[in-house]
């Protein structure tokens, strides 16, 4: 990974948000401080148009038609697998286009679970996503297999202990996220795919909160798979990557049955099409794939280390003015350790209602669980308020959601 | 065409700033009714996935119809709990046929403050609680009768 900046475009926030026309709503009256980003990233003007502009132009169903709009279809949407594959540096036919990072981490666990037998183990981490839970879960009770969980040390960070006690020989599988979507903490994922191979163990990555706004190479982590959704990364919802090693998918079997993904259907028994096509049953969202092509274009366009180098000044700013803000608790590792996600909690008032007093600034944060329920329970709390930004976010909207937290304790009159 | 119109200052301000009344953070920070019952008679627990919400509620009995006594616990956002707290002061010396009639607007007409669709799961938590609460004890009592009736 080079660590010098790529001189692609110098980044300048104010060109960026010209790109982004959702930045020029106002709510309640007042400009729209958008800190909502690990949820779902706003999109860029050029996103909006390639999808406009496919239906506008060449809307055809894809691999299904000899026609010049099919042929135009076909081509954007292979395209954008091209585009991803080169954005993470993995191959075409490691590509799979999902629905999300949910429908990504289903597809490998109703997959692989298929081989697990009862005294096999999975092992993911206490910080993981439900997405990245669930499925193990449902799957490791159907075979009989037991379900281990990584601990979090008082830091914030993954225990190291935890780590090299609950990967063993019985560890089939390892799957974790690479960066915590509540407390940020950017995990040692290269590492830990060490142990799970050492191991024999599959790894898998969840790359949701990652793939936007970091430098993903799945060859230098050496991941077997790797999950993440469009939607945060610029791009449409309905569409996410799952990668997977080709030697692995070529023994895997699909998930989905049905068109697009087979060579040849007899009354009896079929043949499974060519990597990816296997893993993608159906009509696919042709739109979104397209979309989201456009979406690393921009990413691309502006550099990853660029975005990366951004966020990571709005971090420690954030970790800054928080931090001086009376009443606040920030969960989570120092700036250093994290990418740009800052969980925190009001004394006395709930998540909830600070998000709503936030809200009437304008100020859109998210308040909850966060999909992370396990999590909340390690961290002994209910709700969290989560900020999160991306490119478009300034140090200025920052200290309005400071200043905005002073709201919070008139209303509450603490 | 359905076509997006920013809504004006306005509208978007009207009831705004009614949410946090003197009230509302009177019962949140003073919960009336606040605490456990040693055996209740009816006990429910449940929680708000969208935010974390959580309520219990439990509930003493005279002669099976009638609540002399009704206490909640839980953890949440100022709306969940002050309506926790209201429906518990409006519930004692109910009879269960009477609090089985309590909707979701009589709630919103207690807490008195413009409620919007996403904090709608907030204010309604303690009356869906308290519901299946007496929903799990009257199939018990049913059950029970069958049988007392079948030995
Ligand atoms: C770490 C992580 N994993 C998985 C997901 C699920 O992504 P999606 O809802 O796009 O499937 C999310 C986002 O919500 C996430 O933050």
């Amino acid at each position: 990974m080079s660590k010098t900046k790529l001189a692609l475009k110098t980044f300048d926030v104010e060109s960026i948000r010209k790109d982004f026309p959702i930045l020029k709503r106002r709510i309640f009256g007042k400009p729209l401080v958008y800190l909502d980003n690990s949820a779902t990233a706003q999109k860029p003007q050029v996103v909006i148009d390639a999808m406009t502009d496919y239906y506008t132009n060449y809307n055809a169903n894809v691999h299904r038609g000899i026609h010049k709009l099919s042929e135009e279809a076909t081509h954007a949407y292979e395209e954008a697998h091209e585009k991803v594959a080169k954005f993470i540096n993995g191959s075409f036919e490691e590509i799979i286009f999902t629905k999300g990072t949910t429908e990504s981490l289903n597809l490998v666990a109703y997959s692989l679970g298929k081989a697990l037998k009862p005294g096999d183990e999975v092992v993911i981490t206490e910080m993981e996503h439900h997405s990245n839970i669930v499925p193990w879960q449902q799957v490791c009770k159907e075979k009989g297999a037991a379900l281990k969980f990584i601990g979090i040390a008082e830091d914030g960070k993954l225990d190291w202990n935890s780590i090299n006690s609950q990967i063993t020989k019985k560890t089939k599988i390892v799957s974790l996220t690479h960066v915590s979507n509540v407390l940020g903490t950017i995990n040692p994922i290269k590492e830990i795919g060490k142990v799970a191979h050492e191991n024999n163990a599959i790894f898998i990555v969840d790359a949701a909160q990652s793939v936007p706004r970091m430098r993903v190479d799945v060859k230098d982590l050496d991941a077997d798979f790797l999950a993440f959704s469009g939607h945060k990364m610029y791009g449409p919802t309905g569409i996410g990557v799952l990668y997977g090693k080709k030697n692995i998918l070529q023994d895997m079997s699909p998930f989905l049955y049905g068109g697009d993904m087979i060579k040849e259907v007899k009354f009896h028994e079929s043949r499974w099409n060519d990597l990816p096509w296997k893993f993608e049953a159906g009509t696919p969202n042709i739109e979104q794939g397209i979309g989201l092509g456009v979406a690393i274009d921009y990413i691309n366009s502006i550099g990853i280390e660029n975005i990366e180098e951004h966020e990571r000044e709005l971090t420690k700013h954030a970790m800054k003015v928080l931090e001086e803000v009376p009443l606040v608790t920030i969960y989570g590792p120092d700036a250093e350790s994290r990418s740009s996600v800052v969980a925190f909690n009001f004394d006395n008032v709930h998540a909830h209602d600070v998000a709503t007093i936030l809200d009437r600034e304008g100020i859109a944060v998210r308040a909850g669980h966060h999909c992370a329920m396990p999590l909340m329970s390690v961290l002994n709390i209910i709700a969290s308020v989560r900020a999160s930004f991306a490119i478009y976010n300034t140090k200025e909207e920052i200290d309005k959601l400071a200043a905005s937290l002073a709201t919070v304790r008139k209303v509450f009159k603490l | 065409m359905t076509e997006f119109k920013q809504p004006t200052v306005e509208e978007d301000v009207a009831g705004l700033d009614m949410i946090y009344r003197e009230h509302i953070l009177d019962h949140y920070k003073n919960p009336r009714n606040h605490g456990n019952i040693e055996h209740p008679d009816i006990s429910f627990h449940d929680n708000n996935p969208l935010c974390g919400d959580e309520i219990k509620i439990e509930v003493k009995l005279d002669a099976q119809t009638h609540i002399s006594d009704v206490k909640f616990t839980g953890r949440g956002c100022a709306i969940s709990q002050c309506a926790a707290s209201m429906l518990t002061e409006e519930l004692k010396d109910k009879t269960l046929e009477e609090a089985k009639k309590i909707t979701n607007q009589d709630i919103i007409g207690m807490l008195a403050i413009p409620i919007s669709p996403v904090r709608m799961k907030c204010a309604i938590l303690s009356l869906k609680v308290l519901e299946a609460g007496i929903y799990e004890y009257e199939n018990k009592q049913k059950l029970q009768k069958v049988r007392i009736t079948d030995s």
